[in-house]
């Protein structure tokens, strides 16, 4: 029988609303108990002065197998998980082919368990080949493990097959989860419209386009009582309509990433057209990044997500309007979002706790992200104080296109148990 | 004009105005003004760059500048390579930063770039070791032809602040007008950004720009007019609806110029689409300095290469 106390370490597990100083106990990869009590076992880790908190969830990632396996790989991809403290990451369909069928949704699963590393929770196509067209076998995909349905990277441009998938997925309960941009206001561009964008002379994205998407989908989930989450939301506005959509009872939850917490669109022009910022959403304005916090602390955003999207460094290092869009972010989640929004009380730990455990857990309705007795040994130990400089060279993903380097942070995840294994 | 002597030049690239100072932009148009005279010379030369290669890279076509700036580099003796996408290797796979490191070993002193996307002339600036001149990078920055219509406008009215420019045409998509409002605006001028609101960001009042919708009435209080070229391919892109409609809002006639101020300048930075933003006799009247303006780019062109490459003193030049 293997079993590990996890002594005095302050245990932050917002599922089961605990936030004091004691002891975690596993016994056979689950949580056997959390209390004062200290039962014998065969391993012991002294957590004084560290956060104890159950395994931390990314819930939109893309790793890239099959298809681009030089950027990243389920392997690489799961090892840069465990380096930022995540124990399970939810990945997106837009691979090549696309996750679109119970036997490729069934392979992430496979490769995952053949790496060995963190869990990894498949999300399903929203339509077949992701073409927008007609909804993918959602109830294949389902019995496949998919744990929910998007076809990010792009939105679905149909308000038709939103509304037809919205309706099918509640068989499954499971959230249609919507990349909100409307490709024609879109065109070409490469960063969001503004003052900043015109002074560079780039095609702006306009926020209006992400905020008639999201208007478009709230409406239609109010029409069919289905299950949407909002991915990477990113404007001031956008936040007003979830805001508004939750009061008003519809199903509806959303995700912010750190660099739309933290960055503008500034950055584009003061790093010189440096690719390392042109993401999709693009980088906002100081008063959507105000207005993101905001609904981060009021509970209109529910959980942050890295939308890790790695990028070979030859794709990237090009001109501006010819390079990809993403960054990657599973290894700088933690340390940004502990510095800018924790140490500087935005949010509290309690809450940047829930936004990547519980929550996050309860929108894919998958069994993590809580420490309750019986549930699966999942657990990262996070020290709050550790001071460190971001350096992209050392990450474990495959890829570097990472626009934190060289920034002084606050806070790192120091070590990961899954299923009751130390990792 | 002669230049300042106790300014000391420290940019070793021209990548756009923005990043200028006033005083850096006046400095140039006087270095400009030193050079005009070596292009009225029996002799158009002068030993100022002799031993430095100048490559010109235009990975977007455009005749004219190349031209412009070979002539340029030409007069101050300097060895010029052109390197066309045509004739290279970027048409075959090769990125930018390939294909600068190789030009780069080949001990390139200044990089001459053209190119569709902004802020190519920045990334190679920060890849090769020489000096970096912006030769137009997409809808951002066209230095040297704000600089040379900068200077077109002093030389022939004596100053440029308190004038008042108008900037007509498609601003949205105009790199000469990015040029142009930084480097105005820095020395003191006023500018009125005039076209279809299609065309005119909001945003560009935040650098400082008035906007108007109806070119007759900002015909009569402006001292100059500086039209843009139409791109006749975003006509397709539902920014006006036809041609002859922009013509007939915008487009600048003997008739709308009869209520323009007697001395007003018209200035265009070429190629014209007559008839469309410019009629033939408008282009070719009186009031045009755009010859003028080809002539004076040789003397700005001439005033960057030699500043950007660190030559120690203007005397030099003599
Ligand atoms: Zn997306
Ligand atoms: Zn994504």
């Amino acid at each position: 029988m293997t079993t590990i106390l996890i002594k005095n370490g302050r245990v932050i597990d917002p599922a089961n609303k605990i936030d004091k100083v004691t002891n975690v106990f596993i016994e056979n990869g689950k949580i056997k108990s959390v209390g004062p009590k200290t039962p014998k076992a065969n391993k012991t880790i002294d957590a004084k002065g560290l956060i104890v908190t159950p395994g931390l969830i990314d819930m939109h990632v893309h790793l890239r197998e099959p298809g681009k396996e030089d950027e990243e790989t389920i392997a690489s991809g799961t090892a840069a998980a465990i380096n930022g403290g995540f124990t399970s990451v939810a990945c997106m369909p837009n691979t090549d082919p696309a996750i679109d069928n119970e036997a490729s949704a069934e392979f992430v699963y496979l490769q995952a368990k053949r790496a060995g590393k963190a869990n990894v929770f498949p999300i399903g196509a929203v339509t077949k080949g992701r073409k927008g067209e007609e909804i993918s076998e959602m109830g294949q995909l389902f019995r496949g493990g998919a744990v929910g349905f998007s076809d990010d990277g792009a939105p679905i441009k149909s308000a038709e097959v939103v509304r037809r998938s919205l309706e099918y997925s509640k068989m499954f309960d499971k959230p249609i989860i919507d990349h909100c941009e409307d490709m024609d206001l879109i065109r070409d561009g490469t960063m969001s419209e503004g003052s900043v964008s015109v002074t560079l002379g780039l095609v702006g994205m306009p926020p209006v386009s992400e905020e008639i998407m999201v208007y478009r989908d709230i409406a239609l989930a109010k029409l069919t009582d289905g299950k949407l989450h909002i991915a990477h939301i990113s404007t001031k506005r956008a936040v007003e309509l979830v805001r508004q959509a939750k009061k008003g009872g519809i199903k509806v939850t959303a995700e912010v990433t750190p660099h739309h917490l933290t960055l503008t669109d500034d950055y584009v022009k003061t790093s010189d057209f440096n690719t390392n910022y042109k993401v999709n959403p693009p980088l906002r304005t100081k008063s959507d990044v105000e207005a993101l916090k905001a609904g981060l602390k009021d509970g209109t955003i529910d959980a942050i997500a890295s939308d890790h999207a790695p990028h070979a460094e030859e794709e990237k290092d090009v001109e501006y309007n010819v390079a990809p869009f993403g960054i990657i972010g599973m290894e700088t989640l933690l340390p940004v979002v502990l510095t800018e929004l924790v140490h500087k009380k935005v949010i509290t730990i309690n809450q940047l706790v829930a936004s990547l455990t519980v929550n996050p857990a309860r929108i894919l309705g998958i069994p993590k992200g809580t420490l309750s007795v019986g549930a699966d040994a999942d657990v990262t130990l996070i020290d709050l104080n550790k001071e460190w400089v971001i350096d992209p060279a050392k990450f474990k993903s495959k890829s570097r296109n990472c626009p934190f380097a060289g920034w002084k942070v606050k806070g790192k995840a120091v070590s990961v148990i899954i299923a009751g294994h130390v990792i | 004009m002669t230049p300042d002597k106790k300014f000391v030049w420290t940019q070793t690239h021209l990548l756009g105005l923005e990043n200028l100072s006033a005083q850096e932009i006046t400095h140039i148009l006087d270095t400009a003004e030193s050079f005009k005279e070596i292009s009225t010379r029996n002799i158009k030369k002068v030993p100022t760059l002799r031993g430095k290669v100048v490559v010109n890279m235009f990975v977007e076509p455009s005749t004219r500048t190349r031209m412009s700036f070979s002539l340029a580099a030409k007069r101050l003796s300097a060895d010029v390579v052109d390197f066309s996408p045509s004739t290279s290797s970027l048409s075959k796979g090769e990125t930018l930063k390939d294909t600068a490191r190789n030009i780069e070993a080949m001990g390139i002193d200044i990089a001459i770039i053209r190119h569709t996307a902004p802020g190519t002339p920045h990334m190679l600036s920060r890849i090769i070791d020489a000096s970096v001149i912006n030769a137009g990078d997409g809808a951002h920055e066209h230095p040297t032809q704000g600089l040379l219509d900068i200077f077109t406008m002093r030389e022939q009215k004596g100053r440029i602040k308190g004038l008042k420019v108008a900037v007509v045409g498609d601003i949205m998509h105009s790199r000469v007008a990015r040029s142009n409002i930084w480097g105005l605006t820095k020395l003191g001028a006023e500018v009125i950004a005039v076209g279809p609101p299609t065309l005119i960001p909001q945003q560009i009042r935040e650098l400082g720009v008035k906007i108007a919708y109806d070119i007759d009435k900002v015909i009569p209080e402006v001292d100059v007019i500086n039209i843009l070229r139409i791109q006749l391919e975003r006509q397709r892109s539902k920014f006006f609806p036809t041609v002859r409609e922009y013509a007939r809002l915008f487009g600048i006639n003997s008739e709308r110029l009869r209520h323009a101020k007697k001395d007003v300048m018209i200035m265009h930075p070429g190629p014209i689409n007559r008839g469309v933003e410019i009629t033939p006799d408008v282009a070719d009247g009186t009031h045009s300095v755009i010859l003028r303006q080809v002539t004076n780019g040789l003397s700005v062109r001439m005033a960057v290469l030699y500043l950007v490459s660190g030559q120690p003193k203007a005397e030099e030049a003599e």
